[in-house]
C-alpha cells in the first residue's frame, strides 16, 4: 500500500506515542469497536498509571477491561462500569478513582473536547448529588444549567472498518458508537482498522471520520476476546 | 391465568399496549426486552438503542451473530428495515431532543411522585448511571416495569425513595406483576390490576397511598 501521507505504521513502531501516567481515550461500547490490537500493546509494554476515559469499562477480559482487570488504571471517566466487576471491586478497594457522567453527557463531553469547545451546557442530572457535585451552573434564558467540561487526552485509541492512507475512516454497524467522538479528541488519534484501502477507493459521501483527525493508521490483528453471548 | 404463569411477559404484554405505530421506543434489559414479542405483527417500531442504532430488530439465529450488531447489554441483535446506524452523541441527541417516544426501565424504586431510583444500592452495586438519567429525564414517555415488591418483601412503590435518586418525578407508569398506576401531579392512581389481586392485596404491598380509578380495569389476556 501506498503510504503518501506516512500515517500507516506498524504496532511497534506507535507504541512509543504511550508512557505511564498519561491519559488515555478509548472507542467503544461494551467491548464491541473497541481496538484490540492496540490494548493487546498496551498491555504487553506494561503502560500503567493511566487516566482512561471511554463510555465503560468492558468486561473482564473483554476491551478496554482488560487493563482495567490488570489495574493498569489508576482513574476512569466513564458511564457505566457494572459489566466489569474488577472495576467495582477496585473502586471499593480505593485503587481505583471513577469519575462518573451521564452517557450522553460524556459522549457531548469528548465530541467538545474533539472540535474544540471547552464546556457544554446540560441540564442532565441537576438534581442528582454526584453529577451536580462540584460543578459550576449558568443560568440562560431563565433556566439553571450545569456547565461540563470538555474531555480531551494525550492519546485516542478507535477502531473502525476501513481507513484510507490519508486516515478517512468508516465504521462497521454498531462498532461506531463513541468512535467518531474519540477519534477528534485526542492530541494524538490512533486508528486500528480491519482494513487498509487504496487512496480514492472510499466513498466520499460515506466517509465518518475525516482523515484529518487521524495521526496513525495500523492494521488490526482482529478481536481476540470470546463475547460474552458466546 | 395467576401469577404461576408467566407474569413477565403479562407486565411485557400490558407494556406493549402503550405503543403505536411508528413510535420510537428504547427498552432497558430484563422485562423491557420481552416487549417486542407481544407487538402485533404488521406494527413498525422503531426500536432504539443507546450505542446508535435505530431500528433494531430481534436477535439473530445461533451462528448468525455479527459481533459488530450488538444492543446496549452487548448482547447480538439485527437490523430491520430503515433503521440505521449513528454515533453514541446522535443517539443522546435523539433522546434529548424529545423524539423518543417511550422508554421502558426497570427500577429498585418509584415514589409516589415518580421519583426513578434505579441505578445504585449504596455500599453494594455502584455500577454507573449509564444512560438512564438521559432517558428518564427526556424520554416523552417513562414507563417502570418492576416487580411490586423486592426479594425480602419491601415494597418497591414508595412514599420517599430510600435509595439514591436517578431522577426526579419522570416515571408515568408503573407495571407492576399486581397492577398498573399512573402518575399524576396529585400522586398515584390506580388504574389497573391483574387478577387475582384486589385493591386491598396492592395496598399491603404498596408503601404510599394512591387513588383508586372510577373505571378499574381488570386485565385478563
Amino acid at each position: 500500500m501506498e503510504n503518501p501521507f506516512g500515517k500507516i505504521t506498524t504496532l511497534e513502531k506507535v507504541m512509543e506515542a504511550f508512557y505511564n501516567g498519561m491519559k488515555l481515550m478509548f472507542g467503544g461500547f461494551g467491548g464491541v469497536g473497541s481496538p484490540p490490537t492496540l490494548i493487546d500493546g498496551i498491555l504487553e509494554k506494561g503502560i500503567r498509571d493511566l487516566t482512561l476515559i471511554g463510555n465503560d469499562t468492558g468486561f473482564p477480559h473483554i476491551g478496554i477491561g482488560k487493563l482495567v482487570s490488570q489495574e493498569r488504571a489508576i482513574k476512569v471517566i466513564a458511564s457505566h462500569i457494572g459489566s466489569n466487576p474488577i472495576a467495582g471491586k477496585l473502586m471499593h478497594e480505593g485503587k481505583l478513582e471513577v469519575e462518573f457522567s451521564p452517557q450522553g453527557i460524556l459522549a457531548e463531553r469528548i465530541r467538545a473536547g474533539g472540535v474544540g469547545l471547552p464546556a457544554i451546557l446540560s441540564d442532565i442530572g441537576m438534581d442528582n448529588e454526584l453529577v451536580a457535585q462540584n460543578k459550576p451552573h449558568f443560568f440562560l434564558g431563565g433556566k439553571n444549567y450545569l456547565i461540563e467540561t470538555a474531555l480531551t487526552a494525550d492519546v485516542s485509541i478507535v477502531y473502525a472498518k476501513k481507513a484510507d492512507p490519508y486516515g478517512n475512516l468508516i465504521y462497521d454497524k454498531s462498532a461506531r458508537n463513541t468512535n467518531p467522538l474519540v477519534a477528534m479528541a485526542g492530541n494524538i488519534t490512533i486508528a486500528e482498522v480491519e482494513e487498509i484501502v487504496p487512496l480514492g477507493s472510499l466513498e466520499p459521501d460515506e466517509i465518518i471520520t475525516p482523515g484529518v483527525f487521524v495521526d496513525h493508521i495500523i492494521p488490526s490483528k482482529g478481536v481476540n476476546w470470546k463475547w460474552a453471548w458466546e | 391465568m395467576g401469577l404461576g404463569v408467566d407474569f413477565r411477559n403479562t407486565m411485557a404484554r400490558r407494556a406493549a399496549e402503550e405503543i403505536r405505530n411508528g413510535m420510537v421506543v428504547n427498552l432497558g434489559i430484563g422485562i423491557p426486552s420481552l416487549v417486542p414479542n407481544h407487538l402485533p405483527k404488521n406494527m413498525l417500531v422503531m426500536f432504539h438503542a443507546e450505542n446508535g442504532i435505530t431500528g433494531m430488530g430481534p436477535s439473530p439465529e445461533k451462528g448468525m451473530e455479527d459481533e459488530n450488531l450488538c444492543n446496549a447489554g452487548g448482547f447480538p441483535v439485527t437490523l430491520n428495515q430503515g433503521g440505521s446506524y449513528c454515533d453514541s452523541a446522535i443517539s443522546f441527541g435523539m433522546i434529548r431532543r424529545g423524539r423518543v417516544d417511550i422508554t421502558i426501565l426497570g427500577s429498585l424504586q418509584v415514589s409516589q411522585q415518580g421519583d426513578l431510583a434505579n441505578w445504585i444500592v449504596p455500599g453494594k452495586k455502584v455500577p454507573g448511571m449509564g444512560g438512564a438519567m438521559e432517558l428518564a429525564q427526556k424520554a416523552r414517555k417513562v414507563m417502570v416495569l418492576m416487580n411490586h415488591c423486592d426479594k425480602a418483601g419491601n415494597p418497591k412503590i414508595v412514599t420517599s425513595c430510600t435509595l439514591p435518586l436517578t431522577t426526579k418525578a419522570c416515571v408515568d407508569m408503573i407495571i407492576t406483576e399486581l397492577a398498573v398506576f399512573k402518575v399524576t401531579p396529585k400522586g398515584l392512581v390506580l388504574t389497573e390490576l391483574f387478577p387475582p389481586y384486589d385493591i386491598q392485596q396492592i395496598a399491603d404491598k404498596t408503601e404510599c397511598e394512591f387513588s383508586v380509578s372510577d373505571a378499574i380495569r381488570k386485565i385478563s389476556y
